[in-house]
């Protein structure tokens, strides 16, 4: 530092001289020292001096120096504008080259803008070499200086034809830039790029073009059909591993954008697949590795074609780099299925017993569980196996991920009943090796699995078969040493085993054992009433006082174990993590308010309960899986009532603890809050044994034997859990449990226009919500609906959707024909509860919507054809959905023998008071047509956007000219004043017409309709989000009815969906609720009902004129079905 | 603030709406980020940015992704997961280079043009070695900003890459 100091210094006098030279030498030296990392800032003046020296080699160490520091930041920089500009004029190539070099490296807006007219003129320079440079500055200018693009594009597409390949490549670089942040604009260059791309050798040039063709294709899919045929020649052809790879993957994107399925380009995947299987199996890493980049994004979408690869990404884990192992990883994540899973996990298991370093090992954890529990544990048969895979987990040292264990571990015993009993004996095996996780992970997470365990044991106590031993190992002095909030759940939790114990006991009419364990228990508590950690000080207080009352009943030889039983009666159920957001909020509530009030406010009867219960369910939401707080602070506000009350049995009496909530004041319920803050979710875990393992292995291969009936059993418990998992109300429907929520939220629904099928239905958001923690399934159904806002990719959804609903909707019919086969009796029943789930489960509405076609078509086959057929259709049915006939929104707005207008209406999502009106103009004579210009007489209320400075009645140019047979679009932006009336404005076109005998200037007159329906926008809408709406009350009501109508009610939903954007937010049956939105924020609910040949459709909008506009639409629209 | 502007392009068919705010923050990354020689002691020989980062960044950011780069060993692959990018590096004895790309790059596109860049070097100096590099840095940045412009591939041909360069030469001897 001080020889560099110096060596400052030492600059700061050279820079002082004269002498051009020793400066340029100076700045030199300061810009090696930059790269070192000083900030040589303060010599921004010298090296603009050494910028404007006349001879090259000076001037080039000051550009060089230059583009190394400044920025848009440095002050001085709007001095060098006059010398840019003169160097840039310079007649020697080589000024002008560093000076646009370094140009590209400094260019402020400011200095765009001024010198944007002298690079412009570079583009057309005659030396090819600056030609090239300017063409790609005019990149970094368009950037910074944005209006120039336009002035600019017509030179840069010129140059796309230039005769030096260098200069070609600058431009293509450059066009491929502004088209891949801005497709649309530049789908009118395509074809030129086709040519180039169909005849350039160059490499690099191909790259780009290709991947500006991945930027376009999304746009236009005709587009991708014509790309893939070059592509497939291009992969067969090149030897350069780069351009393959940009092949591949283009045309992965260009097969994501087409709708997938179509059979013509399965062999396409299948070449790209092949291809990437030779990169993966090139012995380059690079090519290993980039090979498995490509096949996860293939996997997104034929996660089929991957599969069959699952061999070779095995062998890709034993891999030396980790950047592949990971990439491999992430393959494998795609491709587990039911069969192959506990192969995949075994194997991973064993990379996690040889893998070194921690990150890789925790990577492979939290791989594993993601793997397994991926969709609701959709491909775990066998939970047992499950189980013993974390308990084998938490052997691992040093992992951070023991909460994550613990989640899983606390969410498998909760939701599957089945697997309760064999879990509660795991986790007591873990609980009695206690001092082995405890011992030698005090610094890590992994003993956060003895929360679970405990946890776990104690809940479910009934299944445990060696009770006093776990209370025992539970009870042990090293316990002490778990942090605290573990201790915690150990004290809560002895309690409820001694509450089980103490049953069996008496039970047993062993008055002497039970009296013995109470002694145990008042001996060893204390060492936790001594517990640093408050939390566990207080519960073990408590609990403490409460045994010892206990043990004064007992001498008297009062049977106590009832009730100390019925401390902890009742069933826990999941709540899904985003229930808490499902909860409506209470009328009259505000949860700003301050907190001191609510005990006053909810006085009144009807409140209490109400905010009460809100209260819980906040709680929920801060924890993961929220019940069991839910439950444990129930408890322990029984505890804690019996405690203060002094007589532990007299709460009792009350019927249920629902009661008892409400009568709880609201200040009780503040510190037990606090105490479940500081209780997050974990499990204590135990070394499991690797004989268990094989044991279950072998025990899977058993069952593998006997898999048929075995398989449905537990399909049953998935699907039993799924519903727990996701739905309040499923949950409250099947078990009997007192759920206080689910209940209540039941109550709260409203009743609305909606027809008493659909509140069956509002199970559903619970369910949706949860869904959007999942993984892929979800992503796509919310994606969808926002396409919906094009229409044309609204005709392209169904397709996408189809392969999903295709694997979810068989699921359930296969379990439904076994099910049929053995149990008859249930079968009714059974299969209520499947059509629930099955609709709960993922692809919520939209999904419903397609089985419900499914449905439908299966019932109209079925008239036509035989029944035998059924099955099959049924599955056929999804994937070629009922094709919709064609619909465009555009509808004719003039004509006359020159020229046809049509014109669509599509909200503005930004402004509130905008609409863009698109107009397509088709050339329908031989000559030809220019000059057109676009006016519109304003309303008062609507007004038509035009360029600064113009008055209102100048017209808009329409940008283009029409040759004969040429049909283009142009936008147009109005703003309005108030959107509920429909308007009409009158315009006229004017354009010149030219051809052979002349131009003559011609007019045509029309008429601008602006329905009400173009101000809407489609906007999805959750079911439950939809009923606070209707419940809110300040919606108007109206409703129409139609008479002959004959079309489908799917071809009817999808008519009001596209021509007055709406969409379907829940469908049952003949019957659906639809949402939309208008720019300025109405909320437009219908409820359509279809009947024998009629349609019906209520309304509710927050503007009682717009949305009787908007039904008089929809009755027009309908009539002509 | 958004401040919209319509422009309309007589070439193509929709008006443009260009957003201001979208067009530096979004718009404005470059495919090449960074383009650095460090050699095996971690010592910077040769860095160019291809936007601006802060020059405390610049240095912090160089001794990681040579850490990165050091740490890997030979049957690796080139290319790293960085932050928000990806790094291509390439070994030359001593020497790495490293080019630090967006998402959107071609990696074994970068990853060929490394070895072009030093295929140039090797030519110019004849057997380029990292002395070479060091006391001729200024020409090592000409070949450099002859092949990549603005974060974009320019410039292939290596004849073509050098002719400024020996004009310079010739000047400088006259």
């Amino acid at each position: 530092a001080k020889y560099i100091s110096q060596c400052i210094d030492e600059i700061k006098q050279e820079l002082k001289q004269d002498n051009i030279a020793v400066k340029a030498n100076a700045v030199c030296k300061l810009t090696y020292l930059q790269m070192l990392g000083y900030d040589i800032s303060w010599a921004a003046f010298n090296i603009i001096e050494v910028m404007s020296a006349s001879k090259f080699t000076f001037k080039r160490v000051g550009y060089l120096a230059a583009s190394q520091c400044f920025h848009e930041g440095t002050d001085v920089i709007m001095l060098t504008t006059n010398q840019i500009r003169k160097d840039l004029s310079s007649p020697n190539q080589y000024d002008t080259g560093v000076a646009l070099t370094g140009l590209s490296c400094f260019v402020t807006p400011d200095l765009a803008r001024d010198l944007a007219n002298d690079i412009m003129t570079l583009m057309s320079h005659t030396k090819p070499y600056i030609r090239k440079k300017a063409v790609l500055i005019m990149y970094k200018v368009f950037l910074k200086y944005p209006e120039s693009l336009r002035p600019a594009f017509p030179r840069l597409k010129e140059k796309l034809e230039d005769p030096d390949p260098g200069v070609q490549s600058a431009a293509v670089n450059v066009i491929c830039e502004l088209a891949r942040r801005n497709p649309k604009n530049y789908l009118s260059l395509a074809p030129l790029f086709f040519k180039l791309m169909t005849s350039s050798t160059n490499n690099w040039v191909l790259i780009k073009i290709i991947k500006l063709f991945g930027a376009l294709t999304p746009l236009e899919p005709r587009l991708g059909k014509k790309l893939i045929e070059p592509l497939t020649n291009l992969i067969h052809s090149t030897s350069a591993m780069s351009l393959l790879y940009e092949c591949v993957n283009t045309v992965i994107a260009v097969l994501i954008s087409l709708s997938s399925g179509m059979p013509n380009h399965s062999a396409s995947i299948q070449l790209c697949v092949q291809k990437l299987r030779i990169l993966i199996e090139d012995s380059d890493q690079n090519l290993k590795y980039l090979g498995l980049l490509a096949m996860s994004k293939i996997l997104k979408t034929h996660p089929k074609s991957v599969q069959s690869h699952k061999d070779l990404i095995l062998q890709c884990l034993d891999d030396k780099d980790e950047s592949i192992r990971l990439r491999a990883l992430d393959l494998l994540y795609g491709m587990v299925s039911k069969k192959n899973l506990m192969e995949i996990v075994k194997k991973l298991m064993i990379h996690v017993d040889k893998a070194e370093g921690t990150t890789y090992r925790d990577e492979l954890l939290t791989k594993i569980i993601d793997i397994c529990s991926q969709s609701n544990y959709q491909y775990i048969t066998n939970f047992e196996w499950y189980i013993s895979i974390l308990v084998e987990l938490t052997r691992l040292e040093g992992t951070r991920h023991g909460h994550l264990i613990a989640a899983q571990m606390l969410d498998v015993a909760i939701r599957v009943k089945a697997i309760r009993k064999f879990a509660v004996s795991q986790m007591a095996m873990l609980l009695d090796n206690a001092h082995l996780i405890a011992s030698n992970t005090q610094r890590n997470g992994i003993c956060e699995v003895l929360y679970a365990a405990a946890w776990i044991c104690g809940e479910f106590s009934e299944h445990l078969e060696e009770l006093n031993q776990t209370l025992e190992a539970m009870l042990k002095p090293k316990v002490t040493t778990l942090p605290g909030h573990i201790q915690a759940v150990y004290v809560q939790n002895m309690v409820k085993l001694y509450a089980s114990i103490l049953q069996q006991k008496e039970q047993a009419g062993e008055k002497e054992a039970a009296q013995e364990i109470t002694q145990l228990m008042i001996d060893r508590l204390p060492q936790f009433v001594q517990s640093a950690d408050l939390e566990v000080q207080e519960r073990a207080s408590c609990i403490l006082q409460l045994i010892k009352y206990i043990q004064k009943l007992q001498t008297k030889e009062v049977p106590v174990a009832e009730e100390v039983i019925a401390l902890f009666a009742g069933e826990l159920n999941p709540v899904a993590p985003k229930a808490q957001k499902k909860v409506p909020v209470p009328e009259g509530l505000d949860l700003d308010a301050w907190i001191n009030e609510p005990p006053s406010d909810s006085e009144s009867e009807d409140e209490k309960p109400k905010t009460i219960f809100h209260d819980e369910e906040q709680r929920h939401s801060k924890h993961r899986p929220p019940e069991i707080d839910e439950e444990e602070l129930a408890r322990r506000r029984e505890a804690r009532k019996q405690e203060q009350a002094n007589n532990p049995f007299y709460i009792k009496s009350s019927p249920s603890p629902q009661k008892r909530y409400q009568d709880t004041p609201g200040v009780e319920h503040i510190p037990v809050v606090q105490i479940d803050l500081s209780v997050p979710l974990k499990v204590p875990g135990m070394p499991m044994s690797d004989q268990y393992v094989k044991l279950e292995e072998e025990r899977r291969h058993k069952q593998k034997l006997e898999k048929d009936k075995k398989k449905k059993k537990q399909k049953k418990e998935k699907k039993g859990k799924h519903r727990r998992h996701n739905s309040l109300h499923t949950e409250s429907e099947e078990d009997i449990a007192p759920a206080h929520h689910v209940d209540i939220i039941t109550e709260e629904m409203p009743e609305n226009a909606l027809p008493s099928d659909e509140d069956d239905k509002d199970p559903n958001d619970p369910y949706k919500a949860l869904d959007v923690d999942l993984d892929k399934p979800l992503a796509d159904s919310e994606k969808l609906p926002v396409q919906r806002h094009r229409n044309a990719e609204n005709l392209k959804s169904p397709d996408t959707e189809a392969p999903l609903v295709e694997k979810k909707s068989k699921k359930p019919k296969k379990k439904e024909k076994k099910h049929k086969e053995r149990e008859k009796e249930k079968k009714k029943e059974r299969e209520k509860k499947k059509k629930k789930s099955s609709k709960h489960r993922k692809k919520k509405h939209k999904k419903e919507k397609e089985e419900k076609s499914k449905d439908k078509k299966k019932s109209k086959k079925k008239q036509h054809h035989s029944e035998e057929e059924t099955a099959e259709s049924v599955q056929n049915g999804t994937l070629d959905d009922e094709p919709l006939p064609p619909m465009s929104s555009y509808c004719l707005l003039a004509e006359n023998s020159y020229i046809k207008m049509t014109y669509d209406i599509q909200g503005n999502l930004q402004h509130d008071s905008q609409v863009t009106v698109s107009v397509i103009f088709e050339n329908k004579s031989t000559s030809f047509l220019k000059s057109m210009e676009l006016n519109v007489l304003d309303s008062l209320n609507t007004k038509m956007l035009r360029p600064e400075g113009s008055s209102v009645h100048d017209g808009i140019p329409v940008p283009f000219q029409l040759p004969p047979g040429v049909s283009s679009e142009a936008q147009f932006v109005f703003t309005l004043q108030s959107i509920v009336m429909a308007q009409k404005l009158k315009g006229t076109l004017s354009f010149i017409v030219k051809n052979d005998e002349g131009s003559t200037h011609e007019k045509l007159d029309f008429k601008l309709h602006f329905s009400c329906a173009s101000y809407l926008i489609t906007t999805p809408c959750y079911s439950d989000a939809f009923a606070r709406l209707l419940e809110s009350g300040d919606l108007h009501m109206s409703s129409i009815k139609v008479d002959g109508i004959s079309i489908s009610f799917q071809h009817l939903l999808a008519k009001i969906c596209f021509y007055h954007h709406f969409s379907v937010v829940e469908r049952v049956d003949s019957c659906a609720s639809m949402y939309s939105r208008s720019i300025q924020g109405h909320h437009v609910c219908l409820l359509v009902k279809k009947g024998e040949n009629s349609v019906s459709v209520d309304g509710k909008c927050n503007d009682s004129t717009l949305l009787s506009n908007l039904l008089d639409e929809m009755k027009e629209t309908l009539s002509k079905c | 603030m958004y401040l919209f502007v319509l422009v309309y392009f007589p070439e193509v068919q929709f008006p443009l709406t260009f957003c201001y705010k979208e067009t530096i923050s979004e718009r404005n990354r470059n495919m090449i980020k960074f383009f650095l020689m460090v050699n095996k002691q971690g010592q910077t020989r040769l860095s160019r940015y291809y936007e601006h980062v802060e020059i405390q960044k610049r240095t912090m950011l160089e001794t990681e992704v040579i850490k990165n780069c050091l740490s890997r060993s030979k049957e690796q692959c080139s290319f790293i997961e960085y932050k928000d990018f990806k790094l291509v590096y390439r070994q030359y004895a001593a020497l790495f280079i490293v080019v630090g790309i967006n998402e959107t790059e071609n990696e074994m596109a970068v990853y060929e043009l490394i070895h072009n860049f030093v295929e140039v070097l090797d030519k110019y100096f004849s057997r380029v070695s990292e002395l070479d590099i060091m006391f001729n840095l200024d020409r090592v940045h000409i070949i450099l900003d002859e092949m990549v412009l603005n974060g974009c591939i320019v410039e292939t041909n290596k004849n073509r890459i050098l002719a400024p360069l020996l004009v310079l030469d010739k000047m400088a001897e006259s």
